[in-house]
């Protein structure tokens, strides 16, 4: 009857996946962006340090006699000392002469570049950062230009942005571990609002097809009223259906009961056997019709009356004792039994004209197949649970329709011969249903069927 | 036991004809299949119970050990960085150089003190405070000075007692007397006053502590500036004529260094051993001549002279022939 919605991937799987990565890739970059801001911190941290330690050379520089003497301050080197003991390199040229210091650390001319003072280069076999200074110097007959180079290992530049890069990379985590518990939430509060709506459509009982009142979230209100409108316009046509069907039953019932009327009275006239036969067919005929527009009336004031369920006090064992002596007569002319058991009263609160209809319902069908010359026991209990078992020695239920038996204008295979519309075990069911009850079909080993209904 | 085998090679034919050592002495079983060579300038005697209780431990190595002085050990070690396993010197500068001019091995995991360390590869293993030594004869009705302060007055009220009676390194040829020359003038002014005082009086200049001792010891000479105390101390016959004094308004605390070559023919032996003396240095109560490494003062009341990079500001070209000129002019101004 329902067929399975074909699903076309997650809402929250997609929103989840497209936060959680949009999330990633912020940790990520984050990642990268604190570790090359801090690098740069760190390396300009170094470059100060070396230009200071340069400068502080550059200063020491003279000229004595015409020659260049250097005092080089012992602060010079001693600011450069880290903890990771970098090794420390230097030289001085005077123009393009190596005056002292480690040779080959740096030519003075390719270190005027324009490319600012520091440079990473690879000296005895490491990466060193170098810095290269130069300073003019104004003897009494001599103008010379005295240039410093210091250059230090990248160990502790290396350890510091090791750690760095340690912190950065726990940031980048932690931050993801966060963005990802909360676009858990957050797609979990926003699935939750369908949830909510899908659960409340779920609950809703089989007649109720009233608009949903409760307020939802703005993107939901045009799913929301399209719904209620779609319901609204359903309520409608099923209670004009409802509506056409007890109009038209009434209608039929009416005239067909006057044609019945002529057809006995000229039934009495005819003297002819085949003309008393052919107006008793008719007669049947006429009696099937008017059962089943009686029953389609029944079926429409019970949808009727189940929307609105008026609730009395009664008693169970009574209204069934009226309807077994209502129907005795009926009975009777079968030769069948009708044997009432059970409990002396049973209370019940429910709707009677409902509950009557429901019994009656279920005891005519069983005078309809049960044979000649048996009973029908109708028993009323109270525990474990309020019910009434109307049961049958006829055929039974065919076992494998068992199921469909109570689905309108469903009729047995064995129905052939027998009056009835379907409707029947349709507005047992019902009543049972609108009583918050239910109804169960079941053969009793020995032969016979039974239906059941437990509230 | 101590001593399992002591041999002297003093005179053997071979590698030692081509270099004139102070002293050279195998230690271990010469057929051994490692023959560590350790070049150093610490005397002989103060490493023997080091080096003996090593072959002790390691019966598969042997030590030739080699002792020159700390300016001609730098060279040779230089020259040759290949041939020697250990270099051991007093010169903290040379020592750090070396390490900074990558002949130095990096060795992981010793536990040290980091300020006794430098880049894991320059090991500090005694601590040795340089002193003035005296002869208490030529003091006699004086009072022993206690600072260089006290040793400038009274240079000066008699200077006749003690012409040519001085001594202290020649810096020009000793490695360790020209770190504590240019750190003594890196702290004070004082050291130029005293060497200028000094220099007056026609100061006799010794390439070596066991020589200034021996001097001081013969009463040659009577008072020795800026000399290892620990030298002077070690002399058992000198105990009762010789006044070690440290002196008081700033010492200048020296600490011997080993590292172990880059290019070692036997790193790990090497390795061991440098571990091993590192365990001896720094342990306590063990009762041998070489100073102990003093691991107990803190960083604020150390006065050791610190293993850094700045130890190579006075082995500058122009700076080295700046203190020198300035050095020569105070105290050869006769000359």
């Amino acid at each position: 009857m329902t067929e399975a919605v074909q699903a076309s991937g997650s809402l929250r799987n997609r929103l989840a996946i497209t936060l959680i990565g949009g999330a990633a890739i912020l940790a990520v970059l984050l990642f990268f962006l604190v570790r090359s801001y801090a690098a740069q911190i760190a390396q300009q941290g170094q470059d100060r340090i070396l230009g200071a330690s340069a400068t502080s050379i550059l200063d020491a520089a003279s000229i004595r006699d015409g020659v260049i003497e250097v005092d080089i301050p012992y602060a010079a080197f001693s600011m450069l000392g880290t903890a990771s003991d970098d090794r420390v390199f230097y030289a001085i040229y005077q123009d393009d002469r190596l005056l002292s210091g480690y040779p080959g650390l740096s030519l003075p001319d390719a270190d005027l570049d324009g490319n600012g003072p520091f440079r990473t280069v690879e000296f005895e076999g490491a990466d060193v950062r170098r810095v290269t200074a130069s300073r003019t110097l104004i003897g009494a007959d001599v103008r010379t230009v005295v240039s410093v180079s210091v250059a230090q290992t990248k160990d502790a530049l290396a350890g510091t942005l090791n750690r760095i890069s340690r912190n950065a990379a726990l940031f980048g985590v932690g931050f993801f571990a966060l963005a990802a518990l909360l676009s858990f939430w957050a797609t979990s509060t926003t699935i939750g609002q369908l949830m909510r709506l899908t659960n409340s459509v779920t609950r809703r009982g089989p007649q109720d097809l009233s608009p949903f009142a409760k307020p939802v979230p703005s993107e939901m209100v045009p799913l929301v009223s399209s719904l209620n409108n779609l319901m609204g316009r359903l309520d409608q046509s099923l209670s004009q259906s409802e509506d056409f069907i007890a109009e038209a039953a009434h209608r039929v019932r009416t005239p067909l009961a006057t044609v019945r009327s002529h057809a006995e009275a000229t039934l009495q006239r005819v003297g002819k056997e085949e003309n008393r036969q052919a107006l008793r067919s008719m007669v049947r005929a006429i009696d099937e019709s008017s059962r089943a527009a009686g029953q389609l009336l029944d079926h429409a004031m019970i949808t009727f009356r189940a929307d609105h369920l008026e609730r009395q006090d009664i008693d169970l064992v009574e209204l069934v004792r009226d309807l077994v002596v209502r129907l005795t007569p009926v009975a009777e002319m079968k030769d069948i039994a009708l044997i009432l058991s059970g409990d002396k009263t049973a209370p019940f609160s429910g709707d009677p004209i409902l509950l009557q209809n429901a019994f009656r319902n279920a005891i005519d069908n069983a005078l309809k197949y049960a044979p000649s010359e048996s009973s029908i026991e109708i028993s009323v209990s109270t525990s474990p649970e309020t019910s009434v078992k109307i049961c049958d020695q006829g055929a039974g239920f065919p076992p494998d329709e068992i199921d469909n038996l109570a689905t309108r204008f469903a009729r047995g295979p064995n129905s052939d011969g027998i009056i009835g519309s379907g409707l029947g075990l349709t507005i047992v069911r019902d009543v049972a249903a609108a009583h918050g009850g239910t109804m169960t079909l079941r053969n009793t080993p020995g032969g016979g069927a039974c239906v059941i209904l437990s509230f | 036991m101590r001593y399992l085998v002591v041999l002297i090679f003093g005179i053997l034919p071979g590698l030692c004809l081509a270099q004139d050592w102070e002293d050279q002495r195998a230690f271990g079983d010469p057929g051994a299949e490692t023959t560590l060579r350790i070049i150093s300038s610490t005397d002989t005697s103060f490493f023997e119970p080091i080096l003996a209780s090593f072959v002790a431990e390691n019966p598969g190595v042997a030590i030739e050990y080699l002792v020159t002085g700390t300016a001609a050990l730098d060279g040779l070690f230089r020259a040759d960085p290949e041939k020697f396993d250990l270099v051991i010197s007093s010169a903290m500068d040379l020592q750090l150089k070396l390490a900074n001019d990558g002949f130095a091995l990096r060795i992981g995991g010793v536990a040290h003190p980091d300020w006794a360390e430098w880049r894991q590869s320059l090991f500090a293993f005694t601590t040795e405070p340089a002193a003035i030594v005296i002869n208490r004869a030529a003091f006699n009705g004086l009072e022993i000075p206690r600072t260089r302060q006290d040793l400038i007055h009274a240079l000066r009220d008699e200077p006749e007692r003690f012409h040519g009676k001085l001594g202290t390194y020649d810096v020009r040829q000793s490695g360790l007397g020209y770190l504590f020359a240019t750190q003594d003038a890196r702290a004070s002014e004082t050291y130029w006053r005293l060497m200028e005082v000094m220099g007056g009086l026609e100061t006799r200049l010794y390439c070596c502590s066991g020589e200034m001792i021996d001097d001081l010891a013969s009463g040659e000479i009577v008072v020795a500036y800026n000399v290892l105390g620990s030298y002077a101390a070690a002399r058992k016959d000198t105990e009762d004529t010789l006044e070690i004094v440290l002196p008081s308004e700033f010492p200048t605390t020296m600490m011997r260094t080993a590292l172990v070559s880059n290019e070692a023919p036997n790193a790990d032996a090497a390795i061991a051993f440098m571990r091993h003396l590192i365990g001896v240095q720094t342990r306590r109560g063990v009762d041998h001549p070489l100073p102990p490494l003093d691991v107990a003062k803190d960083s604020a009341g150390r006065s050791t002279i610190a293993l850094e990079p700045a130890l190579m500001t006075y082995l500058d070209t122009l700076k080295r022939r700046r203190f020198l000129q300035e050095w020569e002019s105070a105290i050869i101004q006769q000359r």
